[in-house]
């Protein structure tokens, strides 16, 4: 703002410097609550657990379940299933877990993934495609029947969301 | 002449306003303005007296009254209650939710969650009103705030300076301690209770709370006073939840902006030595 | 906003920029080199203020309507929701709910600055008119969005204001009933609203646009109320003098919004405004927002429905007129002292107004009423146009220079008597 290099104006650049810092701060102090209005509020936040009951799922059954507005795929796996999934050898998956991390240890039988594809987002297809799990309408992607990608162009397997079995028959998602 | 005017006007809005105010007002008792440990700047909630005004609420009030805002995860918040969040939902589990419809197409019954919304006594206003003789309860969610003690002229100046925002906290506490013996006289429609400070003083809610009715752990008196004292309180904490952080916010931009005009008049005093203005 | 400018683009790609596109030329000559009158003093950092305001109504606005929704049934909660749920929401309801009495609070200082002045005169007549639109455009922004939150004064008020046009013979009732979309004030309405609501800003914005348009053509008006007769002697630029000026201004009345916002957020609301809009119940008493309620007093002294109306929107329509209901030569009060009285009294018959707005329309008050809004009229029909016929004013200063070398006890104001009385010449 000032230029000379009098005594005077350091002093009035001091001055200057601050008030334009103070002010550069309020003016951040400021915009903090117009950016924070925007995250999830209370509310949403409040119903980020979802509890299933799984008594119903017949075994090879596909159910959709929703937790934070996404779509849980819970499948009741058939012992063959299990088996393929665990037949697979890992060096030739796109993405490679094996399927004993993507299951609790003791219910072995189900999956439970979140349906979103991880390409774009679209909601893949249960029971299709060549790996006997989901198939994705919108990209062709594929996945097996622990959920993981095996023909692209989705780059991860179908994520596992936190949960934890409340009971043998009961999960709680979140 | 101009003087005149003034003096003539001033005169006649006083003399004016005198008589309507006592035939609008008559001789009411005004509320009574309590001391709150929320009122002024640095005004915070009294976390126990918001857990005590929560148990006369919720044995009392609760009965009749809805609280539609009121979600049980508020209970666990900052600036509230603050009770655990296992206390928040052993509160919760108390109460039976309808949800549904289950994949079997019906509703059902199951126990309240966190995320769930504090259940109204009756399922809508029309069954309210039958089970109260014809009178609809009303939702306390911000009842604190939707009601003021009436601030005449010059009051309503000085309110802004001291801050007063309690009139709604006070009229309550004024309500719940006001039930007395109706003066001789006064022609009382049957259904209805007498009350100094309700307007009209014909309430149909009858005297809802007396000594020892909730029962008090901490030694507090179990008086009425102490109890429409402490369920006011919960009250305004209800009607608004964010007032803790609400006026912390508020000091610390006071002395921001404070700092910054300070500045500023340096800064345009020097900007403005030199011109003649 | 053309003129004044010095502007001389350094670079390369400005010079290409403002060959094409000669937009940052615009904004030094209307924000850096316009010349502003040196004697102004902090009556006239209210454009500025209002500016402000208008910027932090539209942004906290937008905020608001992303957690808003404008449905009769769940408006009320929606609004609880943002106290309640949203992050920092009931800051920003705040804000947006105490910053339409600031905006008002500052429009009044700033029109009765105006009056004082006699900033109106020519050749400002467009300017003031400009003005007079931009209050009416405030006017209907703020009905609007107090019937938001739909509680009780909000349907009522909503009420009440649009029942105004039921006033017009023959076709009254129609029009009302096209303006609720409906049979009653309703859901269609709240609807309606909202968008307006949402429009009417804009519009403001863009009459401010040519409300500072032509204020940068005519020049600013001046406590002195006297013409720029030389750029140099009378004037300073804007930047650096008047910018810092007006930003100290704003950060002072920041400070006094944010004492409402945060300490009084709802002493300028009224109670059963927290009570959810019940179509079968009115309010005991039904008051507008503080900023309506001289009109509002206007309109109910009068025992006539249709005159009650007409004599309301009249008291606004006067304002269009000033210019030319006011006769006298000399601009400023200071040099005009019948007018200077006038003008006190005016003022306190308006708060009067505003007083007798809030009270019961019964017994005294409807009298009082009755007088004031009568001297309301008397004031701009009567009083002003002979005022300038009757008053002999002050000589005036030869020059802004002059007048403050005056002001300030200097020589050389030798054709001067400054006014005594002036309200407030520091800064």
């Amino acid at each position: 703002m000032a230029h000379a290099e009098t005594p005077q104006t350091t002093r009035r650049d001091f001055l200057y410097i601050a008030t334009g810092a103070v002010g550069a701060v309020g003016v951040a102090g400021m915009v903090w609550p117009f950016v924070a209005q925007l995250q999830p509020d209370a509310s949403v936040l409040a119903l980020s657990t979802t509890e299933v009951d799984l008594a119903p799922i017949a075994e090879g059954q596909i159910v959709t379940a929703q937790w934070r507005g996404k779509p849980i795929f819970i499948f009741n796996r058939a012992p063959k299933d299990v088996e393929a999934a665990r037949a697979v050898p890992l060096k030739d998956l796109i993405d490679p877990q094996s399927d004993q991390d993507r299951v609790k240890a003791g219910h072995d039988n189900w999956l439970v993934v979140i349906g979103i594809c991880t390409h774009l987002g679209c909601v893949p297809i249960g029971h299709q495609g060549n790996y006997d799990g989901w198939f994705c309408p919108c990209h062709g992607s594929q996945y097996d029947s622990s959920g993981r990608v095996r023909v692209g162009p989705a780059p991860l397997n179908l994520p596992v969301p936190p949960y934890t079995f409340t009971s043998d028959t009961k999960i709680t998602i979140g | 002449m101009k003087k005149t005017i003034l003096f003539g006007a001033a005169a006649l809005a006083l003399l004016l306003a005198s008589p309507v105010k006592a035939a609008e007002g008559g001789h009411d008792d005004l509320p009574h303005r309590e001391s709150w440990s929320f009122a002024g700047p640095f005004g915070t909630y009294d976390t126990a007296q918001l857990q005590r005004g929560f148990k006369v609420f919720r044995e009392v009030c609760a009965a009749c009254h809805s609280a539609n805002y009121l979600y049980f995860r508020n209970l666990a918040q900052p600036g509230g209650p603050r009770f655990s969040e296992a206390q928040a939902k052993a509160v919760a589990t108390d109460y039976q939710i309808t949800d549904g419809p289950n994949d079997q197409g019906e509703m059902f019954q199951r126990p309240g969650r966190l995320s769930d919304h504090w259940p109204a006594p009756f399922p809508n206003d029309q069954a309210a009103r039958v089970a109260n003789g014809g009178a609809l309860p009303p939702d306390l969610s911000v009842i604190a705030k939707a009601r003021a003690s009436h601030v005449g002229f010059p009051g309503f100046i000085t309110d802004a300076f001291t801050q007063y925002q309690e009139g709604g906290v006070d009229y309550i506490h004024a309500l719940l301690t006001g039930y007395v013996d109706a003066p001789e006289g006064f022609k009382l429609q049957s259904g209805l209770n007498y009350n100094k400070y309700f307007p009209g003083h014909q309430i149909a809610m009858p005297k809802p709370i007396s000594d020892g009715q909730v029962e008090y752990t901490d030694g507090t008196p179990a008086t009425v006073d102490q109890y429409s004292r402490d369920v006011s309180a919960y009250l305004m904490w209800m009607a608004e939840p964010h007032l803790d952080a609400r006026k912390r916010i508020g000091f610390q931009v006071f002395v921001f902006l404070i700092v910054l005009a300070g500045l500023l008049y340096f800064t345009k005093k020097k900007i403005w030595k030199n011109v003649a203005h | 906003m053309e003129g004044h400018s010095t502007y001389q683009p350094k670079s390369k790609v400005a010079r290409w920029f403002e060959s094409r596109l000669p937009l940052v030329g615009l904004v030094h000559s209307s924000a850096i080199a316009y010349p502003v009158p040196k004697n102004l003093n902090y009556f006239w950092t209210f454009g500025a203020i209002l500016t402000l305001m208008l910027v932090v109504q539209i942004l906290s606005g937008v905020v608001l309507a992303m957690h808003y929704t404008a449905y009769a049934p769940v408006s009320f909660a929606r609004v609880e929701h943002i106290m309640r749920d949203v992050d920092f929401g009931w800051l920003i309801r705040y804000i947006h709910a105490n910053g339409a009495s600031m905006f008002f609070i500052a429009v009044y200082i700033h029109m009765f600055r105006g009056m004082y002045y006699g900033s109106y005169k020519a050749p400002r007549e467009v300017l003031w008119i400009l003005g007079v639109i931009i209050y009416l455009l405030m006017m209907a922004t703020a009905f609007m969005g107090y019937v938001l939150p739909w509680g009780q004064m909000s349907y009522w008020g909503a009420t009440v204001i649009t029942n105004l046009f039921s006033a017009i013979p023959i076709v009254g009732e129609t029009i009302v009933q096209w303006l609720w979309g409906g049979y009653s004030v309703g859901d269609p309405t709240l609807n309606r609203f909202f968008s307006l609501h949402y429009l009417l800003p804009f519009m403001i914005a863009g009459v401010v646009i040519l409300h500072i348009w032509a204020l940068h053509h005519v020049g600013q008006n001046n406590p002195d109320g006297i013409d720029v007769k030389s750029v140099a002697k009378d004037t300073v630029p804007f930047t650096p003098y008047a910018t810092i000026k007006d930003v100290f201004a704003m950060v002072v009345f920041l400070l006094f919004f944010s004492w409402f916002i945060f300490y009084a957020p709802n002493y300028m609301g009224h109670p059963d405004n927290y009570i959810p809009a019940n179509p079968l119940s009115t309010p005991a008493h039904i008051v507008p927002e503080w900023y309506f309620l001289p009109f509002y007093a206007i309109l109910r002294s009068i025992p006539d429905k249709l005159g009650g109306v007409i004599c309301m929107f009249g008291a606004i329509a006067v304002l269009a007129f000033l210019p030319w209901l006011d006769t006298s030569r000399v601009r400023s009060a200071k040099y005009r002292p019948l007018f200077r009285q006038f003008f006190w009294i005016f003022s306190i018959v308006a708060v009067g107004l505003g007083y007798l707005g809030s009270q019961p329309a019964e017994g005294g008050y409807v009298i009082a009423s009755r007088i004031f809004t009568a001297y309301y009229f008397v004031h701009f029909l009567v009083i002003l146009p002979l005022l300038g016929f009757i008053e002999k004013p002050k000589p005036l200063p030869a020059s802004i220079a002059d007048a403050v070398l005056a002001k300030n006890g200097g020589a050389g104001g030798a054709t001067v008597v400054a006014g005594a009385s002036a309200p407030q010449t520091k800064g």
